[in-house]
């Protein structure tokens, strides 16, 4: 049976809320949990083929410029070694952004940046292929390379699509009561997810296999096979857990074409891991950002103008730009706006989308900006904030199809005890600290995407998910389970879920918060249709069937699925994004409240407390959905206080290329945090009516943090991350 | 990591006479620095010397009143011996400060005071250094140099020293035990194991190949209030941007002995002891912080990126030495 839905309206009711199995939402474990904790759940480098060698990339050692000539023969001659591959066309020079449907930039002799893959070299054993990499002899003819941002960021080029204006900025400021016009900067960030990039390729004949650790499998397959000239058919991907993606495992990266190319030269399959370096170095960066924000208020604190303008970096060639001022368009108010994004073209590593594009660090300048109009009004900034939220999108007119801010703002501050907050910055001290407390909004665009599911019903009653869909850590396998069990009357035991294979059907992926959605709708719908089907066999209405602990009832009948006629009782179902798209503002929210402490000798930042509240529609597991806005959360904190990937201006090499000293918080930085979920439902999203959670805890995040540092030392940094040294020359005496 | 020998010590002796037969070799303790590097084929050793075996996991008492440390005592050991943190609280401290637990349990006395410097060049075999190729020059003088040295530091490298351990140790005037492959051994003031750059930042150590280190040994425990201060980039599991160790004791008032260690600021553990002088018979006040401020960064030069531990090295050392001399000024 094959079923679809189109998100054309609203779905007035989901059956989510009347099957009343007590399933849906609960905060059960992960259920491959125990496979993870006992290393039983294999992971892309951890499988073994018969006869597999070992490739280990080589990264170009100059910025910009070209292959003269690799010279292999020292190379080969040394111990273990099988080969050293390279192709010149087909070698990825970038890896492929999210959702692209083609090949990313291939073609490995110029070189556009430090570190881009030139050549494979494969031997016997991992630790032969390495040190044989680093042996290979390469001549490069160097180029001039544009690698100091300050310098080049004269030459930004506008991004059309994204210019928008409306009323009169300038005269709004002049006008205005009270305004804020400031420069914002954010340093590029890597998602330093725990397991690097690593592909296994085999041909079985001429189709290739690829075990690798990619986030949206449908189109790593279109772009992988479009890399190599094959049909789509010859290419399968296998991706059954995935250790952490946030972005950089969107697209293929080089590792999988150089694997599945050396796997064809050399005859036997070859495995490439990358190094943590070459994740550095050769996958894809979050852009380092300059934005320029200001706003105008009215004597009732009222925005009257709000403008978010920036710049970020990409390579020549490539098209995306960090949405930064996405929420910002819609999330307050005010007559008069202007939203302009530029490009600088850079000599570094590719950048694409890193958990939250956009509101990950334009939230640091708006949550920034509103905290400074506020003080400059005298208004509270939670008050400030609740003055301004529109009652539609201000620019487009479009209605909300849910927004429980206002909630969040208040509920949150309530619970947090942000009454008591002194206004005055530098008040409170404890011993050698200074504390502050800070707020921020929380807002991430919802989304959903295409996405096909099978559900079958098994001879013995249990049921079976099958579907492309790839759970990268999030907790797709257990909302997907639970799903199934709650509309199917079955444990969640009873559910068997098999993700990551290209074979199964193709699903949205994980990527843009929109995977428990997208892939959890298809499911839910697969499921809608075996109702119907079971209904079907009982020979009555849909509407009075009930199925609980593994029997369908209806009336009177009351049958064990497993009596069922299951040969075979399965359902394919997909769910399409449709005009509920185009005609609601859809996003989920929240609000963010923290206490910091500054060191009044060193500038040390810690955070002392951190609470956090959102609306995200139907939680579909408090727990996995909880654990989600951690994550996002220790984002926001890295993001405003240690995180900053340097690339030296010379030569364009980054600089701080490895865990110790590219700062990710550690346990130590991150304070026990207290998420806390609202009731919502969004009927425009999904026939969940949920809405995407794995962003939008880092969205406001690190602003609420910036905040509370000025609160606490009144400091104001602009340039993230607060790291000690931007406020120890301006910290005030101890009394 | 290119392919080397690998044997096994069956005692300190041969291990020693190992080390000075096979002169591209290197001892293996815990291997947390060394294996990194090798990877990355920064040291590229023909021989491994393991002497991770080796009997040289205790800590005993000395017959002057201190502690005699294995060379092979690990640094979560060394911190949790009941000794240490009653007699020599800022080692305990300063171990406790370094890397991450896990690290810590392989991580050796020998192989902390000998780990090699974090300059993200020096891991980077691109990058002219001369630490790595001696004579391809600096990238680090007029590169990225936030984490590195303000003092002690030359035209050839800037390099810092990363150890916390050794800063503790070098303000408890520790020594250093080596056995040489003749078989002498001769004991060098912590202060004194390490080299400052000059012309050669290839050479760290006043050290001769072959020469193991088989103990650190503690005078009698000093008294006085213990503070290790680390101040780093985030809460853990980061190295000092600068730290200290302070050993004060106050008599009547006035500061009657001051031991100073500073990390974070040289190619090696620093101690300047014209500053203790200075201090000692003084009343605790912030002006005398500033003048022994003044007195340790007297030739301290930043070189851009790392201007800014000037200040905070002022800021840090005022703060450690109230906090040593608090409720009794
Ligand atoms: C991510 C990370 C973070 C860290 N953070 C910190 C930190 O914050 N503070 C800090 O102090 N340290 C830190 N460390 C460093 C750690 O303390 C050292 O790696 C460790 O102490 C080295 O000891 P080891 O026994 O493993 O030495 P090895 O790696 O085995 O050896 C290091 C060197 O010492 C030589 N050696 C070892 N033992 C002897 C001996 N007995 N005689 C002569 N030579 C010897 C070896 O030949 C080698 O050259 C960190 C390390 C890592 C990887
Ligand atoms: S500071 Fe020293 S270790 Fe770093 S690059 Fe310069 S010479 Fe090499």
């Amino acid at each position: 049976m094959e079923t679809s839905l189109k998100m054309d309206v609203p779905v007035q009711h989901s059956l989510l809320d009347s099957t009343n199995q007590n399933i849906i939402s609960r905060p059960i474990d992960r259920v491959e949990g125990p496979l993870k904790v006992s290393g039983q759940a294999r992971y892309a480098a951890e499988f073994k083929l018969p006869g597999m060698a070992h490739g280990v990339l080589v990264g170009a050692q100059i910025g910009k410029g070209s292959v003269a000539r690799i010279d292999a023969g020292g190379v080969e001659a040394m111990a273990g070694v099988l080969g050293v591959v390279t192709d010149f066309d087909l070698f990825l020079r970038n890896s492929a952004q999210g959702m692209a449907t083609e090949a990313p930039c291939q073609g490995v002799r110029e070189i556009a940046y430090f570190g881009q893959p030139i050549a494979l070299v494969v031997a016997t054993t991992f630790e032969q292929a390495r040190h044989a990499a680093q042996a290979l002899e390469v001549t490069y003819e160097k180029g001039e390379g544009r690698f100091d941002f300050d310098a080049e960021q004269g030459k930004a080029q506008p991004k059309d699509s994204t210019l928008s204006s409306q009323g009169d900025i300038d005269a709004a400021l002049a006008q205005a009561h009270g305004r804020v016009d400031g420069v914002w900067t954010t340093p590029s960030q890597t998602s330093a997810a725990m397991e690097p990039h690593a592909s296994l390729a085999h041909w079985e004949g001429d189709s290739l296999v690829l075990y690798g650790s990619y986030q949206m499998l449908s189109t790593n397959r279109m772009q992988l096979a479009d890399a190599l000239g094959l049909d789509i058919e010859k290419v399968r991907i296998r991706a059954h857990y995935v250790g952490g993606g946030f972005g950089a495992k969107l697209g293929i990266a080089a590792e999988s074409v150089a694997a599945a190319l050396a796997a064809k030269a050399l005859g036997r399959p070859v495995r490439v891991v990358m190094t943590r370096q070459q994740v550095f170095e050769t996958t894809v960066r979050r852009s380092n950002t300059r934005q320029r924000v200001r706003l105008a208020a009215d004597t009732d604190g009222r925005l009257t103008a709000v403008a978010h303008e920036t710049l970020t970096a990409n390579l020549d060639g490539e098209d995306f730009s960090e949405p930064v001022s996405a929420a910002t368009k819609f999330l307050y108010g005010g007559a008069n706006r202007t939203f302009g994004n530029e490009i600088v073209r850079m000599d570094q590593v590719l950048s694409g989308s890193m958990r939250a594009p956009g509101e990950a660090v334009g939230m640091l300048a708006l949550e920034g900006a509103m905290d400074e109009l506020a003080e400059k009004l005298g208004l509270d900034p939670v008050e400030l904030r609740l003055r301004n939220l529109p009652d539609r999108h201000p620019g487009s007119d479009l209605p909300f199809s849910s927004r429980s801010l206002a909630e969040c703002l208040t509920i949150g501050a309530r619970d947090f005890g942000w009454p008591r907050r002194n206004r005055q910055p530098a008040a409170t001290l404890d011993g050698e600290w200074w504390i502050g407390l800070g707020m921020a909004a929380a807002a991430r665009s919802n989304m959903l995407i295409k996405s096909s599911a099978r559900v079958s019903l098994q001879p013995d009653g249990r049921a079976l998910v099958e579907t492309d869909m790839t759970d990268i850590g999030t907790g797709t396998y257990t909302v997907l389970a639970q799903i199934t069990a709650e509309l199917l009357g079955l444990r969640v035991e009873d559910v068997a879920v098999h993700l990551g294979d290209t074979t199964f059907p193709p699903a949205s992926g994980s990527g843009g918060s929109f995977g428990a959605a997208s892939a959890g709708s298809s499911v839910y719908l697969a499921c809608e249709k075996l109702r119907e089907a079971i209904a079907g066999q009982l020979g009555g209405d849909v509407d009075t069937l009930v199925l609980s602990d593994g029997m369908a009832r209806m009336g009177n009948i009351s049958v064990p699925l497993a009596d069922l006629d299951t040969g075979p009782l399965d359902a394919t179902a997909t769910i399409e994004p449709g005009e509920t798209g185009e005609n609601f503002v859809q996003a989920a929210f929240g609000a963010h409240f923290a206490e910091v402490g500054v060191n009044a000798h060193t500038g040390e930042v810690r955070v002392r407390r951190m609470e956090s509240t959102f609306a995200a529609g139907r939680i579909l597991n408090e727990k996995t959905a909880t654990s989600q806005c951690y994550g996002g959360i220790v984002f926001g904190i890295g993001g405003a206080l240690t995180e900053e990937m340097i690339h030296d201006t010379r030569h364009g090499a980054i600089v701080n290329r490895d865990l110790a000293e590219y700062h990710l918080p550690v346990n130590a930085d991150v304070p026990q945090l207290k998420v806390r979920f609202l009731e919502e439902r969004d009927h425009a999203a999904n026939p969940l009516l949920a809405k995407g959670i794995g962003e939008l805890g880092i969205s406001g995040a690190g602003a609420a943090l910036a905040n509370a540092v000025y609160n606490a030392c009144g400091v104001r940094v602009r340039d993230f991350p607060i790291t000690l040294d931007k406020l120890i020359a301006d910290l005030p005496d101890l009394p | 990591m290119r392919p080397f020998d690998y044997q096994r010590a069956p005692s300190a002796q041969a291990a020693a006479e190992l080390g000075a037969a096979a002169p591209a070799s290197r001892f293996i303790a815990g291997g947390t620095n060394l294996l990194d590097l090798m990877k990355i084929e920064v040291e590229r050793p023909e021989t491994l010397i393991d002497i991770s075996r080796l009997p040289l996991d205790t800590i005993e008492q000395t017959d002057e009143g201190g502690l005699r440390i294995g060379a092979l005592v690990t640094n979560s050991d060394l911190a949790a011996d009941p000794r240490v943190r009653r007699d020599y609280a800022v080692l305990s401290r300063a171990l406790l400060a370094g890397a991450s637990g896990q690290l810590r349990n392989k991580a050796t006395t020998g192989g902390n005071l000998l780990q090699r410097t974090r300059c993200y060049y020096f891991y980077n075999p691109a990058m002219p250094c001369n630490k790595r190729d001696p004579g391809s020059g600096c990238a680090a003088l007029e590169g990225e140099n936030r984490i590195h040295a303000i003092l002690g530091a030359s035209a050839h490298c800037i390099a810092t020293h990363p150890s916390d351990m050794a800063v503790a140790m070098l303000a408890l005037d520790a020594r250093v035990e080596v056995l040489a492959a003749d078989g002498s051994t001769r004991t060098i003031a912590l202060g004194d194991l390490h080299r400052l750059p000059g012309e050669t930042p290839h050479i760290e150590t006043t050290l001769n190949d072959g020469d193991l280190i088989t103990a650190v040994t503690l005078p009698a425990p000093p008294g006085g209030r213990h503070i290790y201060r680390k101040v780093r980039d985030r809460a853990s599991f980061a190295f000092a941007l600068t730290s200290v160790a302070a050993v004060v004791e106050l008599v009547d008032g006035r500061i009657a002995t001051a031991r100073l260690a500073f990390g974070g600021l040289a190619p090696k553990p620093w101690r300047d002891r014209a500053v203790e002088e200075a201090l000692v018979g003084q009343a605790p006040s912030p002006a005398l912080w500033q003048r022994a401020a003044d007195m340790v960064l007297g030739e301290a030069q930043g070189h851009g990126s790392n201007d800014f531990k000037i200040p905070l090295v002022r800021r840090t050392l005022a703060s450690v030495l109230d906090a040593a001399c608090a409720g009794e000024k």
